[in-house]
């Protein structure tokens, strides 16, 4: 009772959303964008570190790389790049409907995303599992063969460099499946807030900042999918 | 707060997306020589651009928040620029090859 009057109409009016140390909604919304886009660029500089080195090791043993990347099936990668992309599609269209205030298709995209992410992991799941049985998987004894093959008659020369390019393949796409995880953890707390009727129009910050993190893990295999499947793909003969 | 992008422009990013994506696949087989590398990284920075601007809807943000997504990439660049700058330069020293 000891405020002023005009700061007793003003809780009143706002938000119940609206935290103290805002002034309005549109500052609150402008400053969790701002600090969801700081936690991204240090996710930038993340793989960055990863992309840089690959590129140090792929100019000392371009022959080498280009050879073991004929291990990787395109095929996956691709199918993967179409989902993830259709996931991003269906992210955006979420946000879009939590702006509008339409509840029923929020949760409907949201579970659509979740759906392309899972399937996404499935895709990635039997890509692991055919590198596995493949015996490319280096770091495990007895998981690793890099022996002339008749499709592949010159390769057992590459064997410590394939080892290089597939620890890469690994730790890349692992982190990249790992944020693809943690996004579809997101989605279903950010499912389980829009069913208790959370978010309007007026309020759908958490919608927004986390189609910005789904976004970004996937640009960062739209950089993935050239970089580990493609660049064996136009010298098969090596 | 911030204009609503329409449900045709997203649809319309996506299909140039996956078109983006098919054409890398495919323009992968062709042999370019140093071409493939280029290309493939000009479509990849395309589609992130893409992404950015429709998707995340970075046009319709506070300039701030443009002013740190820019901020990133320069330190990005940065990290890069100095990796290389190091790798590049270690066989013109006396010392010899470090590998």
């Amino acid at each position: 009772m000891t405020e002023p009057h005009s700061a007793v109409a003003e809780h009143a009016e706002h938000s119940p959303y609206l935290r103290h140390h805002f002034d309005s909604m549109e500052q609150q919304f402008d400053s969790a964008t701002l600090g969801m886009w700081v936690f991204l660029l240090t996710e930038i500089m993340f793989f960055g570190g990863m992309f840089g080195a690959y590129t140090v090791y792929r100019s000392m043993y371009p022959a080498a790389f280009a050879s073991t990347s004929m291990h990787m099936n395109p095929a996956f990668g691709a199918a993967n790049t179409a989902v993830l992309i259709v996931s991003s599609l269906t992210m955006a269209l979420a946000v879009r409907s939590a702006r509008l205030g339409k509840q029923q298709a929020l949760q409907m995209f949201l579970v659509l995303t979740m759906l392309f992410g899972i399937a996404f992991l499935v895709i990635k799941g039997f890509e692991y599992h055919e590198h596995w049985v493949d015996m490319k998987v280096p770091l495990f004894s007895g998981h690793w063969d890099y022996s002339n093959t008749p499709e592949f008659p010159h390769q057992a020369q590459y064997s410590h460099q394939a080892q290089i390019l597939f620890c890469f393949y690994f730790f890349m796409t692992g982190f990249h499946a790992l944020h693809m995880l943690v996004g579809v953890g997101l989605m279903t707390t950010i499912l389980m807030m829009a069913r208790h009727g959370i978010f309007s129009k007026d309020y759908f910050t958490p919608v927004e900042i986390s189609g910005l993190y789904w976004h970004f893990v996937d640009i960062v295999w739209i950089f993935l999918f050239p970089l580990l499947y493609l660049i064996g793909n136009a010298r098969k003969l090596i | 707060m911030h204009s609503v992008p329409s449900v045709r422009t997203y649809v319309t990013v996506w299909a140039v997306l996956t078109f983006l994506t098919f054409a890398t696949y495919y323009i992968a087989q062709i042999d370019l020589g140093p071409w493939n590398i280029v290309i493939a990284l000009c479509i990849a920075f395309f589609k992130m651009s893409l992404v950015i601007f429709f998707f995340m809807n970075l046009k319709a943000e506070s300039p701030l928040t443009k002013l740190f997504a820019a901020g990133g990439f320069f330190w990005m660049i940065l990290l890069l620029g100095q990796f290389f700058v190091d790798y590049i330069s270690r066989d013109w020293m006396p010392c010899g090859k470090m590998w």
